[in-house]
């Protein structure tokens, strides 16, 4: 098992499904504001999604340019995203 | 006897995964999909009792489901990529059901969609369904696109399983493939989850 997750893809899949599960989750517990359940969700999806691309699709190598836009993107989107979705 | 090639060297801040072109239109697609998002945000916000109502229509246990096979089938990908690198055996089995997974997040979707358009759940039901049905059917055809680039990809192995293309070739591929995933992540949290 620890060889498995020694590997950087094998453990960003497994810390990928973990987070989609505890967003999925998150929805169910009762007594949790909607607001804050959703602020969490969008938080953790690009979370997730620069995860995908910093080891899947292996920008954790590429140049400062590649790598850059990419994390503007994955700040700026949910920045702008949460920001609506909290007014 | 088959000549392997040795295994590609890459160095932190050089590598350009895939051709570089390929990274103007994956650019491209992220940015016109984050424009959608944002679109989908302000109507949330405008309609929100009517997007919250209509948001627990949907399956959620579908969506992840379909999250998982994607997230799985990207996993899988990416060690076929890793193995097309290292001139390692397994490349192909593992491309392979990772394009299986892809299918079944196709067929998953088709399920899901027959269902909805069963209960009148359609495009005109109301303003969340028209923003579900274009999000998830814009990002479907990308499934279906990325299925086609991987089967390209999956023919340059020979008989034996052997890598006989340019290891930049299977990067791109590839790469589309996780931006379908990518994508599907933040469509996942937008229609699913808030």
């Amino acid at each position: 098992m620890f060889a498995f997750l020694r590997d950087r893809i094998n453990a960003s899949w497994v810390m990928l499904v973990t987070a989609s599960f505890i967003s999925w989750e998150a929805g169910q517990i009762p007594g949790v504001p909607a607001l804050g359940v959703g602020q969490l969700a969008l938080c953790i999806a690009f979370a997730k999604a620069f995860l995908v691309g910093r080891e899947f699709m292996d920008l954790r190598l590429a140049p400062r340019i590649l790598r850059l836009p990419f994390l503007a993107w994955a700040l700026a989107v949910p920045t702008l995203l949460v920001t609506l979705y909290s007014r | 006897m088959t000549h392997r090639a040795p295994p590609l060297q890459r160095t932190a801040g050089t590598h350009i995964p895939g051709e570089p072109g390929l990274w103007v239109l994956i650019f491209g697609d992220l940015s016109v999909f984050s424009v959608f998002f944002v679109v989908y945000m302000r109507a949330y916000t405008k309609q929100r009792d009517l997007f919250e109502a209509s948001h627990h229509l949907l399956d959620r246990r579908l969506g992840l489901l379909n999250t998982l096979l994607l997230l799985t089938s990207s996993w899988l990908v990416a060690r076929a990529v890793e193995a097309v690198r290292a001139n390692v055996p397994g490349a192909r089995a593992r491309l392979t059901a990772g394009m299986a997974c892809g299918l079944g997040f196709v067929v998953v979707k088709a399920f899901e969609w027959h269902a909805k358009v069963d209960a009148g759940l359609t495009l005109n039901h109301n303003a969340f369904f028209i923003y579900y049905f274009m999000l998830t059917g814009i990002h479907l055809v990308h499934v279906v696109l990325g299925l086609g680039v991987l089967l390209m990809v999956r023919s340059r192995f020979d008989a034996q399983g052997n890598w006989t293309g340019s290891v930049a070739f299977a990067e791109g591929g590839a790469a589309f493939w996780h931006l379908v995933d990518l994508l599907w992540i933040v469509i996942f949290a937008l229609l699913y989850l808030i």
